[in-house]
């Protein structure tokens, strides 16, 4: 039997704030244990929770980025649970009325093998707003205390926005384009800093199989925590494998918590269905429902940059770029940016975007450098550019010009002074060098004469290496032709 | 909506409290009576109201995102209780918090 796979994400991005979503405490990753706890992290009875509005800008934004209906008016719940790294014994989350609701992001999916890329519009369920945990840390070395588990509550309260999907995705590779996607996205709309060893943006995934062609949703289990695109597409498949093989062997999938470990490359059960939390969820009567205007949307709105998909059809009309080229450089802020810097310091589109995704990119892939790590800047980028415009040195030598300057040179006319690149562009002096290339090759000439094509390219050859390859190429080829037309 | 004794025990679990036979009955008696006067307030014929999550028609104000809270670790934790066990050392340890531990 043919099976498909079934994927939904619910991802918790930490949104970029000061303080903590319902009090005035730090939210600096690294601080010593419990020193930006203040009473309402730690839960001390009598405290109020007060709604920190940029959190609640933040969540705006996500929902103007993704075309999303945002909420006149969302309820704050407890979503109620025991754990020791959660003092009030409830969360406060969203649930009935979430701040955003339904949206959607189209993702790029690579190729791979046979298989060629293409696009796909995933939709978005909701995202609402919520508070994170405090942090369990287990293993003290503390002899006295041993049995005993310390509890951080630095983290207690930090803002999430949790983004959930509807079970759209039907491979691996579709999920982590799409969290790769909504990686960029929030990083692109400044609302979370993306740092994924941090914890700043985990994901959870949901994954069933079906028969290919049936309709019903088979039973998932939700793959918990997965913070790398790596374990999460190992995590995916290892799971994918494990239902498929259960339902083969006449097994039955139980709805079940399971967490990957990178280690062995295996899901292994966290807990059951039959052991499940009941929440209890229930309006939480400390917070008023939040109210979101047409003008607090619009004031938010007009503090957004460009997004970009706005950018790319804008890259494709403004400069003439393919929809593959547009795509590619908006495929994250600071390389849309280099691009852009690049252009405005004068040089051409097509040529600038020829160079950022080629010599640029391979050279930061190569050291594992981002782009605003670019030793190369985007005016020195430019200056090169406009000398192989304007004739002084060939493509060729721009390369060399390129990796001197990558190798930490700065001036661009200096390298090409130093390194005698420049270009040979008097016709004069090509004519004269061209005839002394025909009189040392007569055998070429004549071969030529008899209608081999293949020596006249032999020729230009001789002629750029008799000029070091400094001769301006097209001029070459014009004198070249026009001497053996004679 | 009538309540049973397993109900009871399910809900002080999640809440993980501790009730014996005796307590668990008498909770029985008391929750079953709150549920009592919800289920009169059902009877209400509601169509056509929007319900609401609060009493006021008010709507949440906002705070602006600044820190305004300092570090009070050690005030906090002078309060903790004693670890027990014999020991008269308060369940603090590094700046953390000490609690039974917990595996998942």
């Amino acid at each position: 039997m043919e099976w498909e796979v079934v994927i939904g994400l619910e991802t918790h991005t930490q949104l970029k704030t000061n303080t903590k979503i319902f009090s005035g405490a730090s939210t600096a990753f690294g601080a010593e244990p419990n020193t930006q706890a203040c009473e309402v992290s730690i839960a001390l009875p009598g405290v109020l929770p007060v709604l920190n509005k940029q959190a609640v800008e933040c969540a705006i934004k996500f929902g103007l980025a993704v075309n999303a209906e945002i909420a006149r008016r969302s309820v704050f719940a407890r979503k109620n649970y025991f754990y020791p790294d959660l003092p009030k014994g409830y969360q406060i989350s969203q649930y009935e009325l979430p701040v955003v609701g339904k949206g959607a992001v189209t993702i790029q999916v690579p190729a791979v093998g046979k298989n060629a890329a293409y696009e796909k519009v995933i939709n978005i369920t909701r995202a609402h707003l919520e508070e994170d945990a405090g942090k369990s840390v287990h293993g003290l070395s503390n002899q006295s205390i041993e049995g005993m588990s310390g509890i951080d509550l630095n983290r207690a309260g930090t803002p999430l926005l949790e983004i959930v999907t509807e079970p759209d995705m039907r491979s691996a590779a579709e999920a982590v384009a799409y969290a790769k996607k909504l990686h960029e996205l929030v990083q692109w709309i400044d609302i979370c800093d993306g740092n994924m060893q941090e914890g700043s943006f985990r994901c959870d995934v949901n994954v069933s199989v079906r028969p290919k062609g049936t309709e019903k949703l088979g039973t998932r289990r939700e793959i918990k925590n997965l913070n790398s695109f790596k374990f999460m597409q190992q995590a995916i498949e290892y799971e994918t494998r494990w239902q498929i093989e259960t339902l083969e062997d006449g097994g039955t999938i139980h709805q079940a918590t399971v967490l990957f470990n990178p280690d062995t490359g295996e899901t292994r059960v966290m807990r059951s269905k039959e052991e499940a939390n009941d929440y209890r969820y229930f309006p939480d009567p400390d917070l008023l429902p939040l109210e979101v205007t047409e003008a607090d949307k619009a004031r938010v709105k007009a503090e957004m940059p460009e997004l970009p998909e706005v950018m790319k059809a804008r890259f494709e009309a403004e400069y003439g770029l393919t929809s593959y080229d547009a795509s590619t450089l908006t495929s994250s802020r600071d390389l849309a940016d280099y691009f852009v810097a690049t252009v405005n310091a004068g040089a051409d589109a097509k040529p600038a975007a020829n160079w950022v995704m080629g010599s640029v990119s391979a050279k930061l892939n190569a050291e594992d450098k981002p782009i605003n790590a670019s030793p190369v800047t985007a005016l020195q980028l430019a200056q090169l550019l406009k000398r192989i415009n304007d004739n002084t040195i060939s493509n060729n030598a721009a390369k060399q010009v390129f990796e001197a300057m990558w190798a930490g040179e700065v001036d661009v006319d200096a390298i090409i002074e130093k390194l005698g690149l420049k270009q040979v562009s008097d016709s004069g002096a090509i004519e004269a060098m061209i005839d002394e290339v025909l009189a040392a090759n007569p055998a070429m000439v004549a071969e030529f004469k008899a209608g081999k094509e293949k020596a006249f390219n032999a020729l230009v050859g001789q002629a750029m290496k008799a000029s070091k390859g400094k001769a301006n190429p097209a001029q070459v080829n014009e004198i070249l032709k026009k001497k053996l037309a004679n | 909506m009538a309540l049973n004794i397993t109900d009871i025990k399910r809900i002080a679990h999640l809440a993980r409290l501790e009730i014996n036979e005796q307590e668990a009955a008498a909770t029985l008696t008391k929750l079953s009576g709150i549920l009592g006067l919800i289920e009169q307030m059902q009877a209400i014929d509601t169509t056509g109201i929007t319900p609401m999550s609060h009493s006021q028609d008010v709507v949440q104000r906002l705070r602006e995102d600044v820190v305004t809270e300092t570090n009070q670790r050690e005030a906090f934790q002078k309060i903790a209780p004693v670890l027990g066990n014999g020991s008269a050392k308060q369940a603090v340890d590094g700046g953390l918090y000490l609690v039974p531990q917990v595996i998942e």
